[in-house]
């Protein structure tokens, strides 16, 4: 819906009031976009920028201002009374960190190029003594220009570049754009492929939780449950590769449904994977639960507030250790998710421990979903051509670490025009900054795990 | 806590055996690696990791190699923490505009003699990415590339395999 300047500013005002959601925030030269989460539905607002300006959404509710850095530098949009006006995808001018002031205070200056092996990133740390009194970051780093290789792309190479927008979701974003191009032209892929679909998507969630937990274990050195969480990773991705043909799924989900279809074998295996997660996975939880040494690192640190995670519409983990129950397949929900039964675990105490609890639990329930969908796995073909037809389609998909926003823009050729992907980190990453503040810099890399934003999502 | 450990004592290691070096990676190095390095270093090389662009899939099956299933230290390398410690550059990505200046400097803080192994196919000449403004393309663009390991992202098993090239290369004109 295309709105005049004053409905763009009440829509502003009302993210400000909390009545509503800020699920996405994109432009592209001469217009801007905004999607909202009201009543657990989306709304799009687009406005025309006169000049290239646009009244600026940060101005009045913070989680917006990096989004907006981000369209000034890709499209040239001038937000009006935007109140950082500073570079944050382009690296063309010095970038002036903010200061901190007071008494015996020394910066940190940490990246890009990280100790271990991360993405990069800068981290400026300003300390007293051991304790952190501010945490910026600059991300920028891996500004790949996804979106500007996006605009005329074929179809096939832009479901490509979707899926190599961050590595560790890339079924969640082949996911995301499929369904926003099926969304834009008018296709339905045929019921056996959304259930691979989701069994891959939960097989990708499975897999980067295990990780995830062992590598939080790992911060606190404890290595003994990285290692037996690492195991585990790797039997989901032997199994993912077997299924499907790549440990990773990428390119298996296509606009029109899947590329690999799952064999007898394939299905078997999985089943020996989801009892080896059961007969597995609750002993080491159980290690967890019962090391106090490890417990005293995890429990109390980085404590994000459930008022800051509503704030920022915090999607997965990290928004529901803060007590935010959203999920984006149950609201707004998509297929086969209405068909499956599963629980959304949603905790309150917003700690390093509270996101790996909501991780541990997750498992479950991915595990319990990969079941569910193999006991009821409908037969028929795994991809429906698309006609190629112009139009507008937008998803929102639920990947490991929270919901992907997708847009497309479709040409009467069958080509993108323009395509817009979301990262979840975009409001995670801010929150880090603020979770991390008087906690101790020993503890950073912890909640920092814990969070597990993606750099190349976010950078684009 | 005690059991878990007394389980995995009795279950003996989890850790497979190690693939053969790869014939292409030796072939690529042989022509490039100088002997009096290889003298140097032995069988023992320190690695350090530059993510330059990438999507961080290469970043997942490189952290891979440290899993128990694949123990890359038993062969004598390990990954560090800083490029003065390293002599291999482990470099992903398509360099970004972002990362050029970031990876020289990184380059230059390593000391020699040293290799640079360009991993995945973003890394070779850019990818899926190369006809961006805001990428600069290959690896060898901004800094020499010894040794290129394919993939999208690599297995672990291929990284492995170009890895030991690289040992066998570098130990067997002692």
């Amino acid at each position: 819906m295309i709105v005049h300047r004053s409905d763009w500013e009440q829509a502003a005002a009302r993210l400000q009031a909390g009545e509503a959601s800020l699920v996405a925030l994109w432009g592209e030269p001469g217009s801007a976009h905004m999607a909202l989460l009201d009543q657990n539905e989306i709304h799009t607002l687009s406005i025309a920028c006169d000049g290239g300006r646009y009244p600026s959404v940060g101005r009045l509710h913070p989680p917006a201002i990096r989004l907006e850095r981000a369209m000034r530098d890709l499209h040239g949009l001038e937000p009006d009374g935007l109140p950082d006006t500073r570079q944050w995808l382009h690296h063309d001018e010095p970038y002036r960190f903010l200061p901190a002031e007071g008494e015996s205070l020394h910066q940190i200056p940490v990246g890009p190029v990280h100790a271990g092996i991360i993405e990069p990133g800068h981290f400026r740390f300003t300390a007293n003594g051991e304790t952190v009194v501010r945490l910026e970051e600059r991300l920028g780093y891996v500004h790949k220009g996804t979106e500007q290789l996006m605009a005329g792309a074929p179809l096939e190479r832009a479901a490509r570049l979707a899926g190599r927008v961050s590595g560790d979701s890339t079924v969640a974003y082949a996911l995301a754009f499929a369904h926003a191009v099926e969304a834009a032209s008018g296709v339905e892929p045929p019921p056996r492929a959304v259930w691979l679909r989701a069994l891959m998507a939960e097989l990708e969630r499975l897999a980067n939780h295990c990780g995830d937990i062992g590598a939080v274990c790992n911060d606190a050195a404890f290595v003994v449950l990285h290692a037996q969480f690492g195991w585990l990773r790797e039997q989901v991705l032997r199994t993912a590769a077997r299924c499907f043909g790549h440990r990773l799924m990428m390119d298996c989900v296509v606009p029109g449904g899947v590329r690999a279809d799952l064999a007898a074998e394939g299905q078997h295996a999985l089943r020996v994977l989801a009892a080896l997660v059961r007969s597995r996975f609750p002993e080491l939880v159980e290690v967890y639960d019962n090391t106090e040494s490890l417990k005293d690192r995890t429990v109390g640190t980085g404590i994000l507030t459930p008022a800051l995670a509503a704030q920022f519409a915090a999607g997965g983990y990290v928004g529901r250790a803060s007590g935010r129950a959203f999920d984006a397949r149950r609201t707004p929900g998509y297929a086969p998710y209405g068909e499956l039964e599963f629980d959304v675990p949603v905790v309150q105490a917003g700690d390093v421990n509270a996101r790996v609890w909501i991780r541990v639990r997750e498992v479950g329930q991915s595990v319990a979903l990969i079941e569910q969908l193999l006991a009821a796995l409908p037969t028929g073909s795994i991809y429906a051509e698309a006609r190629p037809s112009a139009g507008e389609g937008l998803a929102l998909v639920e990947g490991f670490r929270g919901d992907i926003f997708a847009w497309v823009r479709m040409r009467s050729d069958g080509h993108v025009e323009r395509c817009h992907l979301r990262d979840p980190s975009w409001f995670q990453w801010p929150l880090l900054e603020a979770a991390i503040e008087g906690n101790i810099v020993a503890d950073f890399p912890l909640c920092n795990k814990s969070f597990n934003c993606s750099y190349s999502g976010h950078d684009l | 806590m005690r059991t878990l450990l007394l389980k995995r004592l009795v279950q003996g290691p989890l850790t497979e055996p190690a693939p053969a070096p790869d014939a292409a990676a030796l072939a690529e190095l042989g022509a490039q690696v100088d002997r009096a390095a290889r003298r140097r270093l032995g069988r023992s090389l320190s690695i350090r990791e530059v993510d330059a662009g990438s999507c961080n899939g290469c970043e997942l099956e490189i952290h891979a190699l440290n899993n128990i299933v694949y123990d890359l230290e038993r062969f004598g390398l390990r990954f560090v923490a800083s490029p003065r410690h390293a002599d291999v550059l482990l470099v992903t990505g398509p360099v970004t505009r972002n990362m050029r200046e970031a990876l020289e400097r990184t380059y230059a803080a390593t000391p020699d003699p040293k290799w640079v192994v360009a991993v995945g196919d973003c890394a070779r000449d850019g990818g899926i990415f190369a006809p961006s403004p805001a990428c600069v393309g290959g690896v060898s663009r901004v800094v020499p590339v010894d040794l290129h390991i394919a993939g999208c992202p690599p297995t672990p098993l291929a990284l492995l395999s170009g890895l030991l090239a690289l040992l066998e290369d570098a130990s067997k004109n002692r």
